[in-house]
């Protein structure tokens, strides 16, 4: 008999599809959750402690420490900036690598996803929702970052048109949308990353596993991209572009960096992501 | 509301679960063997089996969970796993225990469930929810955290999980786990009150006393495979009533049974014989249990006492998958 045809009047007359609603139900849960809180909260207070540090200290860096450090105490719209340099090697792969390998373990660990599949959830669409909840969070994470930063350097410095890199100075409205575009730029960097940590994630019912084993790659990455015997390897490496951002405060925009970070961000989301669901469609879910 | 009606059309069918020769092998472990079930719709069907015989892998099986790695499943006359997105709506479910988002209120969970399903619509969703909490005596608690529930708690807001939605099948492993007595007595209430309403309700269970309260069919797995499955009635009389005479004069006795065509056997002042299947469908082959009495009186046999045995579903159970230690079982 055929499947198709036999489908009840009743589930036809019902049949206009909601598929967003998970997706709705996915980032509620995500950000609602105290974990995701408190994980943003703690990268709200990287940017708080630079700037607190810098102000009481009083000190300008003498051109040590990282890029941006020594424009603060003459503007406090360089904080954000700061603190995003400081997070991007650890504290950002760190707690993107805890969403995205919880995604699909964390739930297999809860039991919950047999009820999310017998619901049914559909494999493909509760994988595209996870990876949704965890681009969401890649957004967030910088987002979060900067606004702290600008906020805290606001209060505690002086705040006047930024000097770019390029010598030009931009008003607060140019600084603003320049600032969107770099929390769109990490954002972008963390996608591959990302899709990694789902692909692991579906490998296992342990999600400290999976978060582990996803911040370690990101480590990996990190460190094979400081080896200059591997130069031809570093254009590979999802994490190569992740402070490749400068060129976004020039003017004119220089978007080379952006495009092939894109480009290369693409690339591991299309593998990964395919890994993924060829891991996920056909697993026993046995948890 | 599509109501289940025996044998709803070509599409129906007349089974809510047909399963054919269903294999599930984990490396060299084979843990369901060619299993054939076939649940009628309108059915309350028990699953029993001993831990480890394979009912939750067969469950799972049939809810698309794993995939089998021989044979077939039909949920409510679709194939699946194919169908799982249409056929699947349609079904409740509890599979091996609740699981919880401890991070979440009951109300909260149970809405993220419902908003899981594409078909479900989101207007009526909080409505949903709230019935289905009530419908297991969760409301009062509805607004708390999971992690602070109780085994029982639990149990019930994983029932409301399968009660989400009007559902043609429920597929119920161990509902009454963790539930104390009135919980238990509700649970049964309540899957009787599903199916009268014409919900077919697979329920797998340990508690064979529940089986015997609820089910109108029954299926026993021993060690992955199936070995016996039919109406509960025919589980109970393949075992055979007996008859047992407590007499001074056995002897008499005895050929007093012979003479009605009985096999008697004599230990202890006591004549016990097999009477073949029971029930009140007697079919008259054997004698009726009054009329042994009368022939006994009648020849003059001092009747001390004299009693008709069915034997427990548990006598059953035990004799179809062998005693819990039983190595060479």
């Amino acid at each position: 008999m055929s499947p198709d045809e036999a489908a009840p009047a009743a589930t036809r007359r019902s049949a206009a599809l909601r598929p967003f609603a998970l997706f709705g139900s996915e980032l509620a849960t995500l950000f609602l959750r105290r974990r995701t809180i408190a994980m943003l909260a703690a990268l709200a207070v990287v940017p708080v402690l630079i700037a607190v540090v810098v102000r009481v200290t009083g000190a300008g860096s003498n051109g040590r420490g990282p890029a941006f450090l020594g424009s603060i105490t003459d503007n406090g719209l360089f904080v954000g900036f700061t603190a995003l340099v400081v997070c991007i090697p650890l504290f950002l792969p760190l707690t993107l690598g805890v969403v995205a390998g919880d995604t699909i373990a964390g739930e297999a660990a809860l039991g919950t996803l047999r009820y999310l599949l017998v619901a049914p959830a559909g494999r493909a669409r509760l994988l595209l929702a996870k990876y949704a909840g965890v681009a969401a969070f890649a957004l967030a994470a910088p987002v979060v970052i900067v606004l702290a930063g600008m906020g805290i350097g606001a209060l505690l410095f002086p705040v006047r048109p930024v000097t770019l890199l390029s010598g030009d100075t931009t008003d607060a409205a140019g600084l603003l949308a320049r600032t969107a575009l770099l929390a769109c730029y990490v954002a972008l960097s963390l996608l591959g990353l990302g899709a990694i940590g789902l692909f692991v994630s579906t490998l296992t019912t342990v999600p400290v596993g999976a978060m582990a084993a996803t911040v370690v790659l990101a480590g990996a990455s990190q460190i094979l991209d400081q080896l200059p015997q591997l130069d031809w390897l570093h254009p590979w490496l999802f994490t190569h572009y992740w402070l490749g951002f400068g060129d976004l405060l020039r003017d004119p925009i220089v978007w080379d960096s952006y495009g092939q970070d894109a480009l290369l961000q693409a690339a591991y989301l299309a593998v990964f992501g395919a890994l993924a669901y060829a891991r996920f469609a056909t697993k026993d879910i046995l948890s | 509301m599509t109501s289940a009606e025996p044998a709803a059309g070509p599409a129906g069918g007349a089974s809510a679960i047909l399963a054919r020769g269903l294999t599930k092998r984990f490396g060299r472990r084979l843990a369901v063997d060619s299993v054939d079930l076939d649940v009628p719709r309108g059915s309350v069907f028990g699953f029993l089996g001993p831990n480890g015989s394979g009912k939750t892998t067969t469950i799972r099986m049939l809810l698309g969970l794993a995939r089998p790695t021989a044979g077939q499943v039909e949920l409510l006359g679709e194939r699946m796993p194919r169908a799982t997105a249409t056929v699947l709506p349609r079904v409740g479910a509890l599979v091996e225990g609740p699981a919880l988002y401890p991070f979440l209120t009951a109300r909260d969970g149970l809405s993220r469930l419902d908003a899981a399903d594409p078909r479900s619509v989101s207007r009526t969703r909080g409505a949903r929810v709230a019935e289905a909490l009530e419908r297991v005596g969760l409301t009062h608690a509805a607004d708390k955290k999971a992690h602070a529930y109780s085994l029982g708690m639990r149990q019930r807001l994983g029932l409301a999980g399968a009660l989400l939605r009007e559902r043609e099948l429920l597929v119920l492993d161990e509902p009454s786990n963790g539930l104390d007595p009135q919980g238990t007595r509700e649970v049964r209430a309540l899957i009787r009150r599903l199916a009268d309403d014409g919900t077919t309700v697979f329920v797998s269970s340990h508690l064979l006393g529940e089986v015997e309260q609820l089910c109108s069919h029954v299926a026993v797995m021993r060690a992955g495979r199936l070995v016996m499955s039919g109406p509960l009635g025919e589980l109970r009389a393949a075992g055979g009533r007996s008859a047992a005479v407590r007499t001074p004069d056995p002897d008499a006795a005895a050929s007093v049974l012979a003479g009605l065509g009985l096999r008697p056997s004599v230990a202890d002042g006591v004549v016990t014989a097999d009477l073949g299947p029971g029930g009140d469908a007697h079919d008259g082959t054997e004698p009726a249990p009054e009329s042994i009495v009368a022939a006994l009186v009648a020849a003059g046999v001092r009747v001390r006492g004299f009693e008709v045995t069915t034997p427990s579903l548990e006598d059953r159970f035990v004799a179809l998958t062998g005693e819990g230690f039983d190595v060479a079982g």
